[in-house]
């Protein structure tokens, strides 16, 4: 297998006993390059690892490298329910939660609307939502800011909310284009003449028929509205409301000597998105190819 | 069929929720920043209409062209290690065992959040009990640099963050793109008896073509607007050498009070990011159409 894979990588036609050496020597200098490189992606979250388990003695008087022979797991429980946490953590659970539901169900809905129903001005609709992926978040960031200070929707979860959906809608739309476009018209067909009406064509027989793609997207937007930052920053200011992203960063800014606490507080933050990834990591992968190319 | 399909009624119901809402998140915040950027506004008072002033103002300003030359090399980094990855993203397509798995380790930091990736970074690059400075001194470097201190080498330091973040997401996309190309080709060249090198550089590169502008206008686009990373790392700093675009525009509306230099500011940024996305796209425009699932 692996001569055999080598082989072809290097272009084959008529090796010797020498080529075939070179050939091997190139392919074991590759693997070590990706090893090295996949090393060098991992290495600065088990480092993160290390110090959530050791306290402040071990941090600054061992070595950097070295293993945290006494894991202090107790710099989690600490952490946990110091510096409200917890609090930051349940509100990104649902924030995240309402606004990749909403995305989704919106999503499908104009998805659907422009691949499958004939009215002037679809494209041009289309078009508008494929545009603004193009727009930078913080050109908006001032108006919208002013916006929802007068409709008093600072320092209120939906402003989150509403942010988060209307600026993951062009990629979750995208990411569905495909997909629908992909469907076959003769179940629609069928049903129409059956007399089934659009809404039940819908939401019984095509949303169910996108679950997988839905899956996708669904993620995607998860791990968007798990990391935002800019607008929790901006537009949030009690402590009842913030996210898990802003909330690490205050706990941070009030604990900047406790390695361990800090590096406990980083883990419990991207934890969910690593198990996620885990158990996920196909759909993440093919969600993220397909919703990025085009941008 | 068509008369069902093409139910007015229903088209607006499942449009209309999606389309106001990018409407008034999307659309109408960017006229207004079109708008405060031509008026004195501190964001609570009334505004007062100023015409192109700010506009002239930021024409002037040394500090807002600085931070566009740190968010132009940004972008220019981020340019050049396209090559990087697009050189992995080769060996991993040609059918190299583990390839998968790779791939997936390399995204791992795209998924996590910049602040949390920027406090991490921030620990790594620690003066004292950061691992480069403790490696540094391990082989025997006695008095390595405090990175983000320094203002000849903050620019440089935040790169590598930036780069390691982005890594799996670039590799990723050149894959999709590579493993979309035909075998057959590549079989047809190497009967023909070319060499590796010989299908990457005149076979791959060419039929990855369409994607690769693309990524050159992400890594462009993205750098110029590039905002969390810095602002929680650095903040601009130390002495605005570190100051990009979208910080500076923060800077000036949320720290400053003067929303409507903010703005003009952000609408710059609008304007270029779209320019630039404009350009690249007529430079290198062939063919649109390209489907990567």
């Amino acid at each position: 297998m692996m001569s055999g894979t080598a082989g072809r990588l290097e272009g084959g036609a008529g090796a010797g006993a020498g080529a075939a050496v070179t050939r091997k020597f190139g392919y074991s200098l590759l693997y070590i390059v990706l090893i090295a490189v996949a090393a060098l992606q991992l290495f600065p979250l088990v480092w993160l690892l290390f110090f959530s388990l050791k306290n402040n003695q071990e941090v600054f008087n061992l070595p950097a490298l070295s293993l945290p022979m006494n894991p202090h797991w107790e710099n989690y429980a600490k952490v946990w329910n110091v510096g409200n946490i917890n609090l930051y953590f349940f509100n990104s659970v649902w924030i995240t939660v309402v606004a990749t539901v909403l995305t989704v169900i919106f999503g499908s809905l104009v998805t659907y609307a422009v691949t499958r129903m004939k009215w002037k001005g679809s494209s041009f609709v289309l078009g508008l939502f494929m545009v603004a992926m193009m727009i930078p978040v913080h050109s908006t960031l001032i108006p919208l800011f002013s916006i929802f200070n007068k409709v008093g929707l600072t320092d209120h979860p939906l402003s989150l909310i509403l942010s988060y959906v209307a600026f993951n809608m062009p990629i979750t739309i995208m990411i569905l284009l495909g997909f629908y476009y992909a469907l076959p018209r003769e179940v629609e067909e069928a049903a129409v003449i059956d007399g089934c009406s659009v809404n039940r064509m819908f939401f019984r027989i095509v949303f169910p028929m996108t679950s997988s793609v839905l899956a996708t997207t669904a993620i995607i937007n998860m791990i968007y509205n798990w990391n935002e930052f800019i607008f929790v920053n901006t537009f949030i200011s009690s402590d009842a409301y913030k996210t898990l992203t802003v909330g690490v960063q205050n706990f941070i800014g009030q604990y900047t000597t406790d390695w361990g606490a800090i590096g406990a507080t980083l883990m419990i933050s991207i934890l969910p998105i690593l198990i996620t990834f885990l158990f996920l990591s196909n759909r993440i992968v093919e969600g993220i190819a397909a919703g990025s190319v085009k941008g | 069929m068509d008369k069902v399909m093409s139910n007015k009624k229903i088209i607006a119901l499942y449009v209309m929720p999606a389309l106001l809402l990018i409407l008034a998140i999307v659309y109408i915040p960017i006229v207004l920043t079109g708008y405060y950027g031509l008026n004195k506004w501190n964001g609570i008072g009334a505004l007062t209409f100023i015409g192109l002033d700010n506009y002239q103002a930021l024409i002037k300003d040394q500090t807002f062209w600085n931070s566009a030359w740190h968010s132009l090399q940004l972008a220019v980094f981020s340019t050049l290690s396209l090559v990087i990855y697009l050189a992995i993203a080769m060996v991993l397509a040609a059918r190299i065992k583990g390839a998968n798995l790779f791939r997936k380790i390399y995204l791992i930091p795209m998924l996590l959040s910049s602040v949390a990736i920027a406090q991490l970074w921030l620990r790594i690059y620690h003066p004292t009990n950061g691992i480069v400075n403790s490696l540094l001194e391990s082989i025997g470097i006695a008095n390595p640099p405090a990175w983000l201190a320094e203002p000849s080498l903050v620019l440089f330091a935040l790169f590598i963050p930036i780069l390691w973040q982005y890594a799996g997401f670039y590799i990723l996309i050149y894959y999709a793109a590579l493993k979309n190309i035909p075998t057959s080709l590549e079989e047809a060249a190497k009967i023909d008896g070319a060499s590796a090198l010989q299908i990457a550089w005149k076979i791959k590169l060419p039929l990855a073509m369409e994607v690769i502008k693309v990524t050159i206008v992400l890594a462009v686009v993205g750098s110029l607007k590039y905002f969390d990373l810095i602002f929680v790392m650095t903040d601009g700093g130390p002495n605005g050498s570190s100051e990009v675009m979208a910080s500076y525009m923060y800077h000036q509306a949320f720290r400053a009070y003067d929303f409507g230099y903010g703005s003009a500011i952000g609408f710059f940024l609008l304007v270029i990011c779209l320019v630039i996305t404009w350009v690249i796209r007529k430079l290198t425009a062939t063919k649109d159409s390209i489907q990567y699932s």
